[in-house]
């Protein structure tokens, strides 16, 4: 297996649906590749870096305001 | 037994029975609703405009036009996906009026050298983001996502920050599951490229 043939299926092997056999094989490559082990690595912390983040919050008191004026308007449909 | 089972053993999900009781001009259901998704509503729309009023606009309008078009909700698509469509649209209507005379579309692909092969190759501490303090690990984190072409982006948050599936994301974007695929991994590998330049292990000389 190459880098490239790696790398296409690099999403299914982060979300969990590799087959049985292609997971042995992806495995097998990283074996020889740190190439592929650091991209794989990081790839994945980058995920859980971005879930664990939350980079746009909406704060209570704007929150408040919006909710608000959505039922008032909902009230009037 | 699997016959026995299939009958009526179907859960209904909690969002459906709070859309019905809104269909029949209950508003405290529909608050209900609100206070359920108006974060991720507005995490959305704030990915996409980069622009804080605008996204709080969004976050109005889409929850109007919500309940506005209950009745056109059908029941084969979770409440939030069929949501986050809508918020999606006006989020694009949003950014299009700023950038009157600039397309601004997620349906074209971007042909981009960026992210096909990895080239920064430097592994990255157990515990990168250690190395900043909780302001300064969210603005690079901004800004890095900030730098990635609309199409990459409203892929990657709706997939991995919000938690859709590919087939979901591909519906709410109305483009093909392998559109969704090839641009989340595009996504995935530029984000990772970009964030390196901050996380990148610098005791760590020897990894080529």
């Amino acid at each position: 297996m190459t880098c490239s043939e790696f790398l296409a299926q690099l999403d299914d092997l982060i979300d969990d649906k590799v087959s049985v056999r292609m997971r042995a094989d992806l495995e097998e490559h990283l074996h020889g590749c740190e190439h592929c082990v650091i991209t794989l690595s990081t790839t994945r912390k980058t995920i859980e870096i971005y879930r664990k983040h939350v980079i746009y919050e909406l704060p209570n008191e704007l929150r408040d305001r919006l909710q608000k004026a959505i039922l008032a308007k909902c009230k009037k449909c | 037994m699997s016959t026995i089972q299939t009958q009526g053993t179907e859960e209904i999900h909690p969002d459906i029975l709070l859309v019905n009781r809104a269909r029949g001009g209950d508003v405290e259901a529909f608050e209900k609703l609100v206070r359920q998704y108006d974060r991720q509503v507005f995490r959305i729309a704030q990915h996409i405009t980069q622009n804080r009023e605008d996204a709080e606009d969004v976050v109005q309008d889409a929850f109007l036009k919500a309940y506005e078009k209950l009745n056109q909700f059908q029941g084969n698509s979770k409440f939030y996906t069929w949501l986050v469509r809508i918020a999606v649209n006006e989020s694009l209507m949003r950014l299009r009026k700023r950038r009157t005379g600039r397309m601004v579309s997620i349906d074209e692909d971007v042909e981009t050298e960026e992210g096909s092969m990895p080239r920064d190759l430097a592994d990255w501490g157990p515990d990168p983001e250690e190395q900043y303090g909780q302001s300064e690990m969210a603005d690079i984190l901004r800004k890095t996502i900030q730098g990635l072409p609309p199409g990459f982006r409203v892929v990657f948050v709706l997939r991995d920050v919000e938690g859709l599936s590919t087939e979901e994301t591909a519906e709410t974007l109305g483009l093909s599951i392998p559109a969704v695929k090839s641009r989340l991994l595009r996504a995935r590998l530029q984000l990772r490229e970009r964030l390196s330049r901050y996380f990148r292990n610098r005791k760590k000389d020897g990894v080529k």
